[in-house]
């Protein structure tokens, strides 16, 4: 690769003759009209030579002198010619080119431009970037030299954009057609608005440029419409998965086993501490390895969860069954406790969990399109949860008991399933799941006491329109939910989305009372 | 032959609770004034404004709890949104008194202040009137009731009950609080209403006008219990407890549970939004976490403290939790929360019948000593 940088920059400066630069050109660098200097340092950016980068870069850094009618670069003690590179005698009295404020502006951007032919990629690639907001007709040519001695398909690609966009200013119509209907295959915010002008009688004379170009805003309004839409479905799927992690556990617990667990939210906070705690671990011993907390975390957090859910079924819980609301005012008691001690044991602050770095960027799909990683990775991890409960209610033995009991207990008892063991193994599992959910949840929000309140309206939401006691229900529900409320978010913002989605449901639970499934099991009167 | 009204409401108690509430109103309305009026401050009978206020707020939240018993100890309807139809008063008793605060708000202005604040130029339409307490008066109990017979209708029609209204009646005051929340709704936002100065032209700090504040609140407090033991003794009343034991029951014998249970909980929902209005006065501040989802749970645990079924249980409850929260929250600020959630856990567990349930147990075991 590097082989075939140096053959093409040996190649690129030998094309435009590898003469020394033009002596009056340079010399017209130094001259009295700040029009001629700029004229001088365009013509000079155009050959893209490396010696005219050089003399750029001694005019900006205010090295250039001129000594008699010689343009000399001096560097601390040495002179040099400008014009060839030589080495010359320490001029007597340099005189100093005046360089205001508006020859310093046309510095940086010819130096800008000349990174294009940088042998380094990496700064090929920054110059193009920054060409896409700042391109103006002088540049085509240049840029289409550039262009020519382009490898990289990225590079290439940003600097097909940017040529287009400096023809846009061109005199000749049909350069112009060209430009814009090269433009017309992006999706950018910035070529729409650059197009734009050109769409209204003003900005261009010509009858056809001026049509392809109304055609081209449309088509990347299209383009941009699309690539919103599809963000917004991302961003209901990510926040029905966050959703769906707040409620599958408490589908097992309130679904299954009839338990209105009103510190669901108060678990999902244990699992995001026990996330917190891993990393404050993985922090202090393990800092080689700090991206690993999280995996670490969610075994970890599960556990955690999960034993606080046996204690809380064993000491509170086995006495209220059949007793639902109860269960209700119960277990919102077991959440203060649960909250204070949070707020005793890690303080009243919210504690800062950070995302590791593979969790950190995004997919970029087009340019007003990217998908975060910790979206992306959260759906992906509501997927591995719901298939893991599937599996462990439908899959296992501790499943068809759960369910078993669920369905008949006095039978189930009297055919030797251990009714009162299975009901704390089912409530520790619904308390580990939402664990789980508190490590996805400590992704994307704040970990502190009182973080749990706010799901818990949502989840118990997501479990009664999902119809109590379904997994596919809930699964439903939380898709519906989510991206149901963002795209209500498109047009009537957070808090009046937010507002309708539990007025609608107040609204289904009419028409459908039993949620999208109908349940089975100990509430059927 | 039937009796007539005013022997059936008498009858509805017995002496001892007659003899009772006399006792309270005379300590409510001479007692109190004269203690806090006449007696010196550094006197050891002295009561202190903080006092008043404090069990002026309280009586309030027994009036809360006294609605939500007539519709959960005996209608068996768990509402875990009444915070909504208290706050709902509440606000509606503020516009008033934000009227009243006339030119003498932060910018002098006839406009409440937060209107200023966003720059808005005329009060909107909802507002018309509030300077009217008549009107306000009205709103008070019409606004409650309206919210609560429309919410009502529809879930009491699909015959939606237990956990489902208990929930879907969260959602109801969640969502509520997320409206408040918002500056656009034109109730002041997360800072609500306050910095209140007059009260039908009284000031609304002085002595007098608290002590007055004071007393309706205790008369109230009395009347409702009155008016509320009268209704569950009634044909109403107990129709309205046999749909708690057994709904179908009822229907199959021909009545329509729908009406009975609307009816309650319209009268509970206007109960709840009286003693809002009354609460705000004396608290001076209203905003939106009233309707947050925890304060509408606490209601019910002062109901079950005290016992649910029983009327004066969920007063004794009231009292109970929010004197222990004072308490708490200035000795053991750390330990409240422990204490709330000890106290839900503990009750739910071992009192099912609330203090007054313990108390009658103890009674019968010494009856049967004896």
């Amino acid at each position: 690769m590097t082989k075939i940088l140096l053959l093409f920059l040996l190649i690129a400066g030998s094309l435009p003759a590898r003469a020394a630069l033009d002596p009056a050109q340079v010399r017209q660098l130094a001259a009295e009209d700040s029009s001629d200097k700029v004229a001088a340092i365009r013509q000079l950016t155009q050959t893209a030579d490396p010696d005219a980068v050089r003399v750029l870069k001694a005019m900006a850094e205010d090295s250039l002198f001129l000594a008699g009618n010689q343009v000399v670069i001096i560097a601390g003690e040495q002179a040099f010619d400008a014009t060839s590179g030589a080495a010359i005698k320490l001029p007597a009295n340099p005189e100093s080119p005046t360089v205001n404020n508006r020859i310093r502006g046309e510095l940086a951007n010819a130096l800008a431009a000349l990174k294009l032919f940088d042998p380094d990629p990496a700064v090929r690639l920054a110059s193009a970037q920054k060409l896409q907001s700042s391109v103006s007709p002088e540049m085509a040519p240049l840029l289409a030299r550039a262009l020519a001695h382009e490898s990289d398909a990225g590079i290439k690609a940003l600097l097909t954009l940017a040529h287009a966009q400096a023809n846009l200013g061109n005199a000749d119509p049909a350069a112009r057609l060209a430009a814009v209907k090269a433009l017309a295959e992006t999706s950018s915010p910035t070529i729409r608005s650059v197009l734009q002008p050109l769409t209204e009688k003003a900005g261009e004379s010509d009858d056809k440029v001026r049509y392809e170009a109304i055609a081209a805003v449309k088509a990347i309004d299209n383009r941009l419409a699309i690539a919103e839409n599809v963000g917004r479905a991302f961003s209901g799927l990510s926040l029905g998965s966050i959703l769906l992690l707040g409620a599958l556990g408490l589908a097992i617990t309130y679904g299954v086993m009839g338990i209105i667990n009103m510190a669901h939210g108060e678990l999902l906070m244990v699992g995001a501490y026990a996330t917190y705690g891993m990393q404050t671990l993985f922090r202090a011993y393990f800092p080689a390895a700090i991206d690993w907390y999280l995996p670490a975390a969610i075994p970890v957090a599960f556990f955690a969860a999960a034993l606080v859910g046996v204690v809380m079924e064993r000491t509170v819980i086995r006495w209220l069954y059949g007793r639902t609301l109860e269960t209700l005012l119960a277990t919102w008691g077991l959440s203060l406790v649960l909250i204070q001690a949070a707020r005793v044991l890690f303080g009243a602050q919210n504690v800062e969990v950070a995302n590791p770095s593979w969790m950190s960027g995004g997919i970029e799909l087009l340019p007003n399109l990217i998908l975060p990683w910790n979206r992306i990775i959260i759906v992906g991890f509501a997927l591995f949860v719901l298939t893991l409960v599937w599996v462990l209610m439908n899959k296992t033995r501790l499943g068809m008991f759960v369910r078993a009991v669920t369905q008949n207990r006095a039978m189930a008892g009297c055919v030797g399933v251990p009714t009162a063991r299975i009901d704390t193994l089912a409530f520790a599992l619904g308390a580990g799941i939402a664990g789980l959910g508190g490590v996805a949840l400590s992704q994307i929000s704040n970990v502190g006491p009182d973080m749990g309140q706010g799901y818990i309206v949502d989840s118990f939401m997501v479990v009664v329109v999902g119809g109590v006691g379904q997994l596919a229900g809930a699964v439903w529900a939380a898709l519906g939910l989510g991206i149901f409320s963002k795209l209500l978010e498109g047009w009537a913002g957070a808090v009046i989305a937010k507002i309708s989605i539990l007025v609608a449901i107040i609204i289904f639970i009419q028409k459908r009372p039993q949620g999208i499934f109908a349940l089975k099991g100990r509430f059927v009167e | 032959m039937r009796k007539p009204l005013t022997i059936r409401i008498i009858s509805s108690l017995d002496g001892k609770a007659w003899l009772a509430l006399g006792l309270f109103l005379a300590i409510a309305l001479v007692v109190v004034p004269l203690l806090n009026l006449t007696v010196p401050e550094d006197s050891a009978f002295h009561v202190s404004a903080y006092a008043i206020t404090l069990i002026g707020k309280i009586m309030c939240y027994a009036l809360v709890a006294v609605a939500m018993d007539l519709i959960w100890g005996y209608g068996g309807i768990l509402s875990l949104g009444h915070g909504l139809f208290f706050a709902l008063g509440g606000y509606a008793f503020g516009m008033y008194l934000m009227r009243q605060i006339g030119r003498d708000g932060s910018y002098q202005s006839e406009l409440p202040d937060f209107m200023v604040f966003l720059d808005w130029k005329e009060i909107p339409w909802f507002w018309v009137g509030s300077d009217s307490f008549g009107w306000v008066a009205l709103l008070v109990v019409a606004v409650p009731a309206i919210v609560a017979f429309v919410f009502g209708y529809f879930a009491f029609r699909s015959r939606i009950k237990g956990v489902y209204f208990s929930i879907i009646t969260q959602a109801l005051t969640y969502a509520a609080m997320l409206l408040f929340f918002r500056n656009e709704t034109g109730f002041g936002g997360n800072n609500g209403f306050t910095d209140f100065k007059r009260v039908l032209g009284a000031t609304i700090t002085s002595p007098e006008t608290r002590l007055v504040l004071f007393g309706l609140t205790a008369v109230l407090l009395a009347t409702t219990l009155i008016f509320a033991s009268w209704l569950v003794k009634s044909k109403f009343g107990r129709i309205l407890t046999a749909i708690r034991d057994a709904e179908s029951r009822v229907m199959f014998i021909g009545y329509n549970p729908l009406w009975y249970k609307l009816t309650i909980w319209v009268i509970s929902a206007i109960l709840c939004g009286i003693a809002g209005a009354l609460y705000v006065p004396q608290v001076g501040i209203i905003n939106p976490s009233e309707m947050s989802p925890a304060n509408s749970i606490e209601i019910a645990i002062w109901v079950a403290v005290g016992g649910r079924g029983t009327l004066i249980g969920p007063i004794i409850g009231a009292f109970a939790v929010n004197l222990a929260k004072s308490w708490f929250t200035v000795s053991f600020p750390e330990y409240w929360l422990f204490f709330l959630g000890l106290l839900f856990i503990v009750v739910t567990l071992m009192l099912p019948q609330g203090l007054v349930g313990l108390w009658k147990k103890l009674l019968a075991k010494k009856g049967a000593l004896a």
